[in-house]
C-alpha cells in the first residue's frame, strides 16, 4: 500500500526552551535501583489509585521552588498556582487533549517536548470558541484548566499529561480522573490532577481568573469571589513536586542521587 | 433486594456504600453521574439481582479468598495473599511497546538509567511497530528506526520489524496490531503479569493474565527494574449466561456493560468476566470482551483460562504457564448478570463508548463509510463475520467498507481461509464481490486517526460505522466526524444498507 502524498510537514527545530521535561536529561553511569518490597509501601500509597478514598489530612510542606516554575502566570509562592482558568466538560478523552497524528513526537526529546505543547487541547471541538494555545505559540495563557468527570480517558498515551505541561499548565481540577492520565501525571511530575469536591466546571468560566492553594486545598475563583474545596492530593504531591517517579525516588532515597 | 454475597466481615475495603447488588442501585462512590445521565432508558434491563453464591466462613481464621486478579498479584510480588486498596511490587512477566510510546520510554530508561544501562531482561520485552507504519511521515518512520536500533543494541529477542513500507509482505518478521500480534506469537500466558506501553494491553486478559496499560515513565522504569508499583484493584463480576444469539458478536457484550456501567463506571477495578456464555467465547471474542474494558475506566479485565485457551496456546508458547483461578470465598465490589439470550444488536453512538442504543434503533442514520479493523474488531474472526454477511444478502455494499486486517497472519487468513458455506469462497473473494476496498497493509490504521495520510483516515467529516473502540470527537481524523461502534455483523450490515442497520436483516 503506497503512501499518499498528504503529509504533515516534518519537523523543523526549535530553540531549546527554558524550561525542559523537569528532570533534566545528566546521562550518569548506571545508577543501583533499590526496590523495597514492603517498607516503601506506604509512602505510595495514595499514588497509583483512590478506591478508597485519599487520607483526610495531609499537609503538603511548601517546597516547590519557585525557580521550578513553569508558568509566567505561577508567580506566587510555592504551591500555589495563580492564573487564568480554561474550563472543559466531562470525558475529556486524551485524543481531545493530544490528537493522535501528534503522537509521532517523542516527549523524551527536548523540542519535540515543546512541540506538544503547541497542540494541548487541540482536539477539542470547535464547540470550544477560545482556543487553548493561540496558532504559533508553544505555551498557553491558560496556567490552571477546570473539568468535570473522567479527565483524561482513553489512552495510555503520557503526551496527554506532558502536553498540557509542556504548554505551562500547573494543574488541572476536574471532579474525577481516567486511572492511566491520572498516574502519567504522577509519575511525570508534569501536572497536579486535582479532584474538587463539587462540580466547579458549570461554576466557573474560561478566563476567569483563579488561585490554587494546594496546602489549603482550596481553589479561589477571584472574578466570581468564590472558593472551592478540593481533596487532597495526599502522597502524590510530594512525588509532582519533586518532578515525576524518578526524582522523587532519588530525593527518597530508594534509588541512588545524582551527583550534581 | 440486597443479598449479602459480601457479608465476610473481613471485607475491611468494601466501603459499605459500595456494596450497590443490583445494577440500578446508587453507584459506588467514583462520580459518574454526567454518564449515568445519558443510559438510555429504552433498552429491556436483561439483568437479574444478584444472587447468594457464597456464604461468609463460619470455620474462623481460614485463608481469604482471593480473584484471579488478587490472586496473580500476590504470585508476582512474593506474597500470600493480597486485598484490594494493597500496593505492592510487582514483577513482570512482558512487558510491551510499540513505535509511538517506544521511543519515549527508552528516552526515559536511558535518560534515568544511563546511556549503557541494559534492559532487564532482553526476552521479557516485546517491541512491536503497529500504529504509524505505512505513512511518509518522516516523524513516523524515524520513531520505528528508533525502535530498532534500541532492539539492535540490546539484543531484544521478540522485535518484529518492517523496513520495506512498500510490501509488508517483503518483512516476514513484522506482525502488525501489537495487541493481537501478542496473542499470536505465544506472548499471552495464564497467570502471568504483562505491562504494555498502550490502554489496549489490557486484551490479554483473555488469557487468564494481568494485563493493564502504562505511560512512557512507567514504562522506563519497568525497562530498567522488571518492576513496578500496582494498587491491588477490586473486582467486579461480570456473569454472562445464555445461548448466544447467532446474530450477536462479543462486541455486542462489551457494549451492552460499557452502556451499563457507563465510561467510568470501572475506573481503578478489575473485570472478571465469566458465564456459561463467555465459556462458550473463542479465544478471540474473549480478547474483544477485555479490550474494551479500558473504554468503562477498567484497569484490566480477566477471563478464567480453559481448554478453549490451553488449545489456543497449543504450538504458540513453550514457556510453562501457570494458571490462576478466583477463589469460592472470593470479594468482589460488585456483581452484574446478564441473560445474552435478550440481548440485541448494539451500537454506540456519538461521540462517547458509553452512549448505547439497539442498532435498530439507529435505523436511521445515514452513513458515508464503514471501517473494519483494529484491535478490537480487526481479527480474523471479526472479518469472517462481516463476510458472513455479505455472502448471506449477495448484494453490494452501498457505501464505501474499508478493510484493515490487524496482523499479517490476520491478512494471510482473509486471503486463504474458506468461509463456511461459501462453497470454498474466501473472504477476500467475498469482500471484493461485495464491492469493499481491497483489503490494506494490517497494521493500526485509521482507528486512532493517525498521520494525514493513514489508510481510510476520516479526513472529512463523515459518518462512520466502525469495528474499532473509541468514538471520541476526532478519533478517527476529522474532529465533527461522527463514529458508531458496533460489531463486524452490524458493520458489514450498515454497509450493505447505507444505513445503521441491524444484522438480523441479513442473517435471518
Amino acid at each position: 500500500m503506497a503512501a499518499s502524498t498528504t503529509l504533515s510537514s516534518s519537523i523543523t527545530t526549535f530553540k531549546l526552551s527554558p524550561h525542559q521535561p523537569r528532570a533534566s536529561s545528566v546521562f550518569n553511569p548506571l545508577p543501583s535501583v533499590k526496590l523495597p518490597s514492603i517498607s516503601f509501601n506506604n509512602l505510595f500509597n495514595p499514588l497509583i489509585s483512590r478506591c478508597v478514598p485519599t487520607p483526610k489530612s495531609s499537609t503538603i510542606s511548601p517546597l516547590r521552588s519557585a525557580a521550578s516554575s513553569t508558568t509566567p502566570e505561577a508567580t506566587t509562592a510555592a504551591t500555589t498556582f495563580h492564573g487564568v482558568c480554561y474550563v472543559v466538560g466531562d470525558n475529556i478523552d486524551t485524543d481531545q487533549i493530544i490528537p493522535a497524528e501528534y503522537l509521532t513526537l517523542v516527549p523524551s526529546n527536548p523540542d519535540e517536548y515543546k512541540k506538544l505543547g503547541s497542540y494541548a487541547l487541540c482536539g477539542l471541538p470547535s464547540s470550544y470558541q477560545t482556543r487553548f494555545v493561540e496558532p504559533g505559540e508553544f505555551t498557553s495563557k491558560f496556567s490552571i484548566i477546570i473539568g468535570g468527570d473522567n479527565f483524561g480517558c482513553g489512552s495510555s498515551r503520557e503526551h496527554a499529561p506532558v502536553a498540557l505541561g509542556a504548554a505551562g499548565v500547573a494543574a488541572v481540577v476536574a471532579e474525577s480522573y481516567a486511572r492511566i492520565f491520572f498516574r502519567n501525571s504522577v509519575s511525570t511530575g508534569e501536572v497536579y490532577p486535582l479532584e474538587s469536591e463539587v462540580r466547579i466546571c458549570e461554576e466557573c468560566k474560561t478566563g476567569d481568573v483563579v488561585t490554587v492553594e494546594l496546602g489549603e486545598n482550596r481553589l479561589i475563583n477571584h472574578t466570581t469571589g468564590k472558593e472551592y474545596k478540593l481533596k487532597p492530593i495526599g502522597d502524590a504531591g510530594p512525588v509532582i513536586e519533586a518532578g515525576g517517579i524518578f526524582a522523587y525516588a532519588r530525593k527518597a532515597g530508594m534509588i541512588s542521587s545524582r551527583e550534581a | 433486594m440486597a443479598s449479602s454475597a459480601i457479608a465476610s466481615s473481613s471485607t475491611a475495603f468494601i466501603n459499605k456504600k459500595d456494596v450497590g447488588l443490583s445494577a440500578f442501585s446508587p453507584q459506588p462512590s467514583f462520580s459518574v453521574l454526567s454518564a449515568r445521565k445519558r443510559i438510555p432508558k429504552k433498552i429491556v434491563s436483561v439483568m437479574t439481582p444478584q444472587q447468594t453464591e457464597r456464604k461468609p466462613a463460619t470455620t474462623g481464621s481460614v485463608k481469604t479468598g482471593m480473584t484471579m486478579t488478587e490472586k496473580i498479584l500476590a504470585k508476582n510480588s512474593d506474597k500470600p495473599e493480597v486485598s484490594p486498596g494493597d500496593n505492592v511490587w510487582v514483577n513482570v512477566d512482558v512487558l510491551m511497546t510499540h513505535d509511538v510510546c517506544g521511543p519515549g520510554s527508552i528516552g526515559i530508561f536511558k535518560k534515568e538509567f544511563g546511556q549503557n544501562a541494559k534492559v532487564w531482561d532482553r526476552e521479557k520485552l516485546v517491541i512491536i511497530p503497529d500504529h504509524y507504519i505505512f505513512t511518509a511521515d518522516e516523524r513516523a518512520n524515524r520513531n520505528v528506526d528508533i525502535l530498532r536500533d534500541f532492539c539492535t543494541e540490546q539484543n531484544i529477542k521478540y522485535f518484529y520489524d518492517i523496513k520495506d513500507l512498500g510490501n509488508f509482505r517483503a518483512n516476514p518478521d513484522y506482525k502488525g496490531v501489537c495487541h493481537v500480534a501478542l496473542a499470536q506469537e505465544g506472548h499471552c500466558r495464564p497467570g502471568e503479569v504483562l505491562l504494555g506501553t498502550d490502554s489496549h494491553t489490557c486484551t490479554a486478559g483473555a488469557f487468564g493474565q494481568f494485563a493493564t496499560g502504562i505511560g512512557n515513565t512507567d514504562a522506563g522504569f519497568v525497562l530498567g527494574t522488571g518492576k513496578i508499583l500496582l494498587k491491588v484493584p477490586p473486582t467486579l463480576r461480570f456473569v454472562m449466561d445464555g445461548e448466544m444469539p447467532d446474530y450477536l458478536l462479543a462486541k455486542d457484550l462489551i457494549l451492552q456493560i460499557i452502556g451499563e456501567i457507563s465510561v467510568a463506571g470501572a475506573t481503578y477495578k478489575a473485570m472478571e468476566f465469566v458465564g456459561t456464555t463467555v465459556e462458550s467465547l473463542t479465544m478471540e471474542e474473549r480478547m474483544t470482551l477485555c479490550n474494551m474494558v479500558v473504554e468503562a475506566g477498567g484497569k484490566n479485565g480477566v477471563i478464567p483460562a480453559d481448554k478453549t485457551t490451553y488449545d489456543y496456546l497449543e504450538g504458540r508458547t513453550s514457556v510453562p504457564y501457570e494458571p490462576v483461578y478466583s477463589d469460592e470465598g472470593a470479594r468482589y465490589l460488585k456483581e452484574y448478570r446478564f441473560d445474552v439470550s435478550k440481548l440485541e444488536p448494539l451500537v454506540a453512538k456519538p461521540h462517547s463508548p458509553d452512549n448505547r442504543a439497539l442498532a435498530r434503533e439507529c435505523k436511521d442514520v445515514k452513513i458515508d463509510r464503514v471501517y473494519i479493523g483494529s484491535c478490537t474488531g480487526g481479527k480474523t474472526e471479526d472479518f469472517m463475520a462481516a463476510a458472513k454477511v455479505f455472502l448471506a444478502s449477495g448484494k453490494k455494499v452501498k457505501v464505501p467498507t474499508f478493510l484493515v486486517p490487524a496482523t499479517q497472519k490476520v491478512w494471510m487468513d482473509v486471503y486463504s481461509l474458506p468461509v463456511p458455506g461459501s462453497g470454498g469462497k474466501t473472504c477476500s473473494q467475498i469482500f471484493e464481490e461485495a464491492g469493499c476496498d481491497t483489503p490494506a497493509s494490517p497494521s493500526c490504521g485509521a482507528c486512532l486517526g493517525g498521520p494525514k495520510d493513514t489508510y481510510a483516515r476520516m479526513n472529512e467529516a463523515q459518518v462512520c460505522v466502525s469495528t474499532t473502540n473509541r468514538n471520541f470527537p476526532g478519533r478517527m481524523g476529522h474532529k465533527e466526524g461522527q463514529i458508531y461502534l458496533a460489531s463486524p455483523y452490524t458493520a458489514a450490515a450498515s454497509a450493505l444498507t447505507g444505513y445503521v442497520t441491524d444484522p438480523r436483516e441479513f442473517l435471518q
